[in-house]
């Protein structure tokens, strides 16, 4: 077997094992160097939109995604998260994912201390921000938020009364807040966008999976004022926000592993080439 | 016993104390993590005894999961709290004063109806519930995907091919939006099967197909960042959280 043959057929273990490695080390190396990261426009009008806003305004946060996808939309909760303690504005959050309520509550009570700590201003539950849980059935949440709040979220996570939450004084539906970010996962971003954006024509804003980003830029500019893609929509805005942290930080990864797999492309379609041009030449 | 045999012994004794040394360090939850990425992750070797267990585990836990979720998230507090609130009251105590809702019986019925569909000769009472379902679904759907996903659509398609702003031409934004105007208009032409593509029609389809390989190709290249951003995620677990090798 020649070598351009074998490399046409290349046992996919070997790209495994070879792109393991190389993530593995740029991982190891994300302290010694890093990539520059450019900061588009999508991102920045969602940074420009919070940065925007007075102190005491509110937004509804909507993490709509599990742990399966913790690794990727964390990062970009977290810039959020604390972009908005930094300016003073107040965060209702939620979740329409079934597996994710534990995960989100745990994050909404990390980037706390740790706005705290950064920041060094008290972040208070009820006062700077909350978390009314889960509630199934994306699209009736979506449309009940819309009249009120307390029709699917009467009480919050840890079941006490809306009224009673100084955050909610005087939040009825998406007209007392500002806008609305979702950083999701699934299936509900084509709900916040149906029954939320077109019945209700809130601004709407996503931070989404790398695979589902290409979907929704066709959005952009009309149902969508900003949107997040990925990692490197997550490492734009702590760019922006100036808290490099773990998107910045993979971004060497993500490049190694892009070229890693370009790489590839190429040498499988030379030997696909050549070989195919052997076998026509011996025919 | 072969030789073969006793090296697979000896290497899964090592694996065996190696992972009750990590339980002693770590813990039991860290290192059951620990193992059952790794469990998964050789999948890609090839399928063994190891990934099915961690498969079958996540699927088990997923459905036992949903399902206590639906049940006490859903049905206790929607439902059954407030049909007659009382009877939720000693596991939700904040529901037992709210009044009751007749109206619940109403989903309280369908969703028994659509229960009958696992009798063979009462299926077909299951079509009811399904049929409101689906016209109350179809009729939400319809007015609203009209407005997100064909007119807005339009609206953000028709822009102006000769951008000016304060600071007057502006030269980027008006590519941009040449760029985007071709672009729909080559991907509808390639769409449209009524006329055959040839000359011009077909110069535009060829364009189309164009749009469309190069749309693919951010998709992937999305893809493979989503995918390497999961990989990073699990290696900082093993590499951070378990063997604590990076600070």
């Amino acid at each position: 077997m020649n070598i351009f043959v074998r490399m046409a057929n290349l046992d996919r273990r070997w790209i495994f094992v070879f792109l393991f490695l190389v993530v593995s080390l740029a991982y190891f190396l994300r302290n010694v160097t890093s990539v520059p990261v450019n900061t588009t426009k999508e991102v920045e009008s969602i940074y420009n939109f919070i940065e925007g806003l007075d102190p005491g305004d509110k937004i509804l946060l909507a993490l709509d995604y599990d742990p399966s996808s913790l690794a990727e939309l964390h990062p970009m909760s977290r810039a959020i998260l604390l972009h908005c303690y930094r300016q003073d504005v107040k965060v209702v959050g939620m979740t329409l994912s079934q597996y994710g309520a534990g995960m989100v509550e745990e994050v909404f009570r990390n980037v706390k201390s740790e706005a705290e700590r950064i920041y060094g201003k008290t972040v208070e539950y009820g006062e700077e921000y909350c978390f009314l849980g889960y509630r199934p059935y994306p699209a009736f949440v979506i449309l009940g938020m819309g009249e009120n709040f307390r029709i699917f979220f009467p009480r919050d996570y840890y079941d006490t009364p809306l009224d009673d939450l100084p955050i909610m004084h005087r939040v009825r539906n998406y007209d007392d807040l500002e806008c609305v970010v979702v950083i999701e996962s699934g299936t509900a971003a084509d709900m916040w966008l149906v029954y939320g954006s077109a019945r209700y024509n809130m601004p709407l804003a996503f931070g989404v999976t790398g695979v589902m980003a290409p979907d929704y830029y066709p959005y952009l500019g009309n149902a969508l004022f900003g949107l997040i893609g990925g990692w490197k929509g997550a490492a734009e805005y702590e760019k922006l926000l100036e808290q490099e942290h773990d998107a910045n930080r993979g971004m060497l990864a993500q490049v190694v592993a892009h070229l890693v797999i370009v790489l590839f492309i190429v040498i499988g379609n030379i030997g696909y080439f050549v070989s195919r041009k052997k076998t026509k030449i011996g025919d | 016993m072969t030789r073969r045999q006793l090296a697979t012994y000896i290497f899964f004794g090592v694996v065996v104390i190696l992972f009750a040394i990590s339980v002693a360090l770590k813990g039991f939850f860290v290192t059951f993590g620990a193992f059952l990425t790794l469990a998964i992750f050789s999948f890609l070797y090839d399928d063994n005894p190891y990934y099915k267990f961690a498969e079958h585990l996540f699927v088990g836990v997923s459905a036992a999961y949903w399902m206590c979720m639906g049940f006490w998230g859903t049905m206790v507090p929607n439902l059954f709290g407030r049909l007659y609130p009382p009877m939720v009251g000693p596991v939700i105590p904040a529901l037992k004063d709210n009044p009751s809702d007749p109206f619940m019986l109403i989903p309280l019925i369908l969703g028994i109806m659509l229960l009958m569909r696992l009798s063979s000769k009462a299926g077909w009472i299951s079509r009811w519930a399904l049929a409101f379902v689906v016209g109350t679904t179809a009729g939400l759907n319809l007015v609203r995907y009209l407005r997100s996903d064909f007119i807005q659509q339009i609206s953000s398609t028709a822009m102006p091919l000769y951008v000016t702003n304060s600071a007057g031409f502006s030269l980027g934004e008006t590519i941009s939006n040449i760029v985007i105007f071709i672009g729909v208009m080559c991907g509808l032409i390639y769409f449209f099967f009524s006329k055959e593509h040839k000359g011009a029609f077909g110069a535009g389809a060829r364009a189309g197909v164009i749009v469309l390989m190069i749309t693919f190709g951010a998709s992937f290249g999305y893809t493979v960042m989503a995918r390497i951003s999961l990989l990073v995620g699990r290696m900082q677990y093993l590499l951070d959280s378990w063997l604590g090798m990076i600070g």
